[in-house]
């Protein structure tokens, strides 16, 4: 069987398989935000960043090939991680103390996981829209990092299409299919697959909140290089 | 007391739940006293920083006060801590970076719901406030960041230790909490 | 959509609207979409309508499209739309004063006014673009007749013609550019010599892609032709948009027929029945002479269903493109001439497998195109005669900036800094810019550095940056660029240029710290080394140049401090304001 070597560790992979899925079935966590098993590689975090042959390449989006060798936890790839973790905090409005989603958001817990105690970039505060106009959802863009997964999830899986992005560069955001621009005014809803696959606080159900206690949720319970290996993704 | 650490701690703009959570390394305090003493700090009313070696700085900048405070502590101290979500990435008080200080101001003196006699505030001895609300790291050079709303206080505990050892201050992602 | 009689009727609009009514391919949505927006300066709402019905497209799928390109925009800014060009050389060319007298000039009339990215005129600035339409050297003599034309409300395709002459300024010719090519003789050539032999013809001339990667274009080609499809496409990239390009312009202007030529050339290789030239939007002017090159490629055999009367069947359509540079990454440029974003894609596969369409797909420079015509032409030999060992033959460059004579000049590879400057008269020169925002920034002491994808590469852009000029103003200008131009798709890109873009203005008051010039030094790598896309990767490089090269500039107003500048005072203002009034007037 073919293998690749992660850090001091030998792989078996199936041929066409990524880096990432290689690694995440046999239990290595690599740590990433917009991939996710379900859908289809992105490869715009660059979180996952390995190093192959003296390149740092994204786990995600580069298939793993017979003898590779690949490094995963030297300090340049952490210091690269935490830096580019610094500038997703930076960009958008990420105020963990007053987030429902803090101890169950992966972009806080891919943070801790790398060391990052603070972001050292300029903050932007950008003026961001909350839009409480659904049902069921709050769709707060200030947290919102870009990673697709909820457009990936409404499109591929749910078949709808909810979401998408719109603008360019910084101007870049979440918007939603409707003349209005309003969560309220599309066919959302609490049964789709965008509806919980969000990694920070952006899509949040409403008529609940902090009904699990800060300390007992998800990511306090079991760290994410547990649970976002092989089997465990939610 | 020749001989000892000596250590500031202020707030600027923010809640003294960080000095709460100082407070709470609890008899490990009794301690740090025989090795360090307290200068500027809410634990002295030492109303100055004077020559210290470590600085432990809460809060966000929000005001001119809070910019003065922050440069005499850089000037006065020879390592700048800054701990707590506010002082990292202006936190709470950063809110309302969202909305024009002008806003900010007509609400809370003069539309706001419920006020009697509305009117702004202009007592030449009151900190003017800024436009923006900033992390310290945007005024001064801050040496070590502490993060947590508050950070507790192990961590508090570890980062002092390790400086008081001439270590540099390591943490695990077990010991890291943003909120 | 609303009823007929809702739209305004102008012949365009009609035109505009029955172009949709009979469009169904929604690969065809940006190509609508310019249409709307030339004939109504916006893109109303029921013409969205519209576009969902006949395409099958959601409104976020059209909405996404609209904001993601320059040119298209849902609101209209004004009866007439004036776009500066705002690259580093049009800078030097005054584009600031005329931004002002333009403003100060037409200030009470319904005009919206402001800058865009470099408009291939660099050697004919500053120039202007008004309701897309290219104007080039705006003196003041030019901008009265401009607010005078304006004044009268005349649509800008009824202006003279002279205003939208161009010059050519091909300065220096070499074996390329000396050569006339009889169109069909390529062809000829190509179909004599049969698929390998052509493949060899070109490998051994040694031709690699002039679009600035340098990647082998037999190789390229070859990759294509081995890819099973059932189709395969040839797409031209002349969506000449690094600054300080315009080469591509002058090659389509003068020399289309060969540009098509060698994409015929392509398509008798790699087996492929149809072409696309994705031209941009600044060269919109441009596209109704192609297509008249085109018809009469057609009336003469050389496109269509039997070229030269033999069993090769080849035609080509032009995209426009709408005003984004990133459409010059080839993978993104496929998006684009899909019609929707230009993201780049995940490659591998790379457009050779998975081009337009999912088909293999052979993406070349207008350039490449046209070296091609010549080499199947005079041989391999000929053109590897000149050149080094590992870029052969010679290329255009665009030459701009503080110099006597810009324009474009053919090189051979190999050549030195100094002997371009000495042909284009560049004296007291403090750097040259190569291969435009995204390239090298060479300094005085490095000119004898060479021309050559072993040294200076480049897509073939030449600044000359005079003494006189501050670099600073050049990084600040590129910043800038690289904010507006960043796709947005990959974090580094997104926030890194937007960082580095504070970092420099900051620099450029004179309030720069050391962790600023820390910061700028991380950002910059971390872009290099871990962006999505060649955009991402090559947008820092002259910052990093001027943080090795040149680190005086960052502490031109003294020593650096390790505490950030807080400007206090700034920071107070609208406080003290606003108690001096609001206070006030309770009183």
């Amino acid at each position: 069987m073919a293998s690749i070597q992660i850090d001091d560790k030998s792989i078996d992979f199936q041929p066409g398989q990524s880096i990432i899925q290689a690694a995440s079935n046999a239990g290595v966590y690599i740590p990433h935000l917009c991939y996710h098993p379900e859908f289809t590689a992105h490869g715009s975090c660059r979180v996952c960043m390995v190093e192959v042959n003296g390149r740092q390449v994204s786990a995600c989006t580069t298939e793993a090939q017979d003898g590779m060798q690949i490094s995963h936890m030297s300090d340049d790839l952490q210091q690269t991680r935490k830096q580019v973790l610094e500038m997703l905090f930076a960009e958008g409005n990420h105020v963990c103390p007053s987030c429902e989603k803090s101890g169950a958001c992966t972009l806080q817990s891919v943070a801790e996981y790398c060391g990052m105690l603070t972001a050292e970039f300029t903050f932007q505060y950008p003026q961001r829209e909350i839009d409480a106009s659904h049902e069921d959802f709050i769709l707060d863009k200030n947290r919102c990092i870009n990673c697709e997964l909820c457009v990936r999830a409404s499109r591929d899986i749910d078949g709808k299409s909810v979401f998408a992005i719109a603008g360019r560069g910084g101007q870049a955001q979440l918007i939603v299919n409707a003349v209005d621009g309003q969560l309220g005014s599309t066919d959302f809803s609490v049964q789709d697959r965008a509806a919980s696959v969000c990694p920070v606080g952006s899509i949040l159900p409403k008529h609940y909140g902090f009904v699990t206690p800060i300390g007992q949720r998800s990511f306090d319970l079991k760290p994410i290089e547990q649970q976002q290996v092989s089997g465990h993704e939610g | 007391m020749k001989g000892k650490i000596k250590i500031a701690t202020t707030s600027l703009a923010g809640c003294f739940g960080c000095h709460m959570s100082i407070l709470d390394i609890d008899e490990r305090l009794i301690d740090l006293v025989d090795i360090v003493e307290f200068n500027r700090s809410p634990l002295t009313d030492i109303k100055h920083a004077s020559q210290c070696d470590i600085g432990i700085i809460e809060g966000a900048v929000a005001n001119s006060e809070n910019v003065e405070v922050l440069r005499e502590f850089r000037r006065e101290c020879k390592t700048l801590v800054a701990i707590g979500a506010c002082a990292l990435n202006g936190g709470v008080p950063a809110m309302r970076n969202h909305y024009s200080l002008t806003e900010c101001i007509k609400e809370s003196y003069l539309d706001g719901i419920g006020l009697d006699n509305p009117m702004v505030p202009n007592d030449p001895d009151l900190p003017k406030l800024l436009d923006k609300v900033h992390p310290v790291q945007e005024v001064v050079k801050i040496d070590y960041f502490l993060p947590g709303c508050p950070p507790p206080a192990d961590m508090i505990w570890k980062m002092l230790t390790d400086l008081l050892a001439g270590r540099e201050p390591v943490f695990t992602p077990q010991q890291i909490y943003y909120d | 959509m609303g009823k007929p009689d809702d739209i305004q009727q102008s012949e365009k609009q009609t035109e505009a609207i029955r172009f949709i009514q009979h469009t169904s391919d929604h690969s065809l949505l940006l190509q609508c979409l310019i249409k709307i927006q030339e004939a109504y300066l916006h893109i109303p709402a029921d013409t969205v309508e519209l576009l969902q019905q006949q395409l099958g497209l959601s409104y976020a799928d059209i909405n996404v499209v609209v904001e993601f390109y320059s040119f298209l925009s849902f609101e209209k800014s004004g009866d007439y739309q004036i776009l500066i060009s705002n690259n580093i050389t049009d800078q030097f060319l005054g584009n600031q004063t005329l931004f002002k007298k333009l403003n100060s000039r037409l200030a009470d009339v319904n005009v919206s006014i402001e800058y865009t990215s470099c408009t291939g005129l660099c050697d004919q600035g500053p120039a202007i673009l008004v309701n897309g339409w290219a104007i080039n050297r705006v003196d003041d003599e030019r901008i009265e007749h401009i607010a005078e034309l304006i004044e009268q409300r005349l649509p800008v395709d009824q202006w003279p013609s002279h205003f939208f002459e161009k010059e050519d300024n091909i300065l220096r010719r070499d074996i390329q550019l000396s050569v006339e090519c009889q169109p069909g003789a390529a062809i000829k050539t190509a179909i004599q010599q049969g698929r390998e032999q052509s493949l060899e013809t070109l490998e051994a001339a040694g031709l690699k892609g002039r679009g600035g990667a340098g990647f082998s274009t037999a190789s390229k080609w070859r990759f294509c032709a081995q890819t099973e499809a059932g189709q395969r496409y040839v797409v031209c990239n002349a969506d000449e948009g690094e600054p300080g390009t315009f080469k591509d312009r002058v090659l389509l202007n003068q020399y289309a027929h060969d540009v098509f030529e060698g994409m015929t050339v392509c398509a008798a290789v790699i087996g492929a029945t149809r072409g696309l030239v994705y031209l941009r939007g600044e060269y919109r002017y441009l596209l109704p002479q192609l297509q008249q090159v085109l018809q009469q490629r057609r009336d003469d055999g050389l496109l269509g269903a039997h070229i030269l009367g033999e069993d090769l069947a080849f035609d080509i359509d032009i995209h426009l493109g709408a005003g984004a540079y990133i459409c010059g990454e080839e993978s993104a440029l496929i998006e684009s001439l899909e019609g929707k974003r230009g993201i780049p894609r995940i490659r591998p596969p790379f457009p050779v497998v998975s081009g337009y369409l999912g088909q293999p797909t052979v993406v070349n420079n207008v350039e490449s195109f046209w070296s091609v015509s010549r080499i199947m032409l005079l041989g391999a030999d000929w053109f590897a005669g000149v050149g080094t060992d590992a870029s052969k033959g010679t290329r255009l460059l665009s030459i701009s900036g503080d110099c006597r004579d810009p324009g474009i000049y053919e090189f051979p590879f190999g050549v030195t800094v100094t002997e371009i400057l000495a042909a284009c008269g560049g004296e007291q020169t403090q750097a040259i810019q190569m291969a435009g925002a995204a390239g090298t920034t060479v300094l005085a002491r490095d000119f004898e550095r060479r021309m050559c994808h072993e040294d200076l590469a480049t897509g073939g852009s030449f600044m000359v940056i005079g003494r006189q000029r501050n670099l600073l103003d050049m990084l600040a200008n590129f910043s800038n660029f690289f904010t507006h131009e960043s796709c947005g798709f990959c974090t580094p890109c997104r926030v890194g240029t937007q960082l580095i873009d504070d970092i420099i203005c900051c620099f450029k008051q004179g309030q720069g710290s050391t962790s600023e010039l820390q910061q700028l030094n991380d950002i910059a790598k971390l872009m290099q080394q871990n962006s999505f896309c060649g955009l991402g990767s090559s947008a820092p490089t002259a910052f990093l140049n001027a943080l090795q090269q040149s680190p005086e500039l960052f502490s031109a107003h003294g020593p650096l401090d390790d505490n950030p500048q807080f400007d206090l005072t700034a920071a107070v203002a609208e406080y003290e304001q606003l108690v001096a009034t609001l206070s006030g007037d309770l009183r």
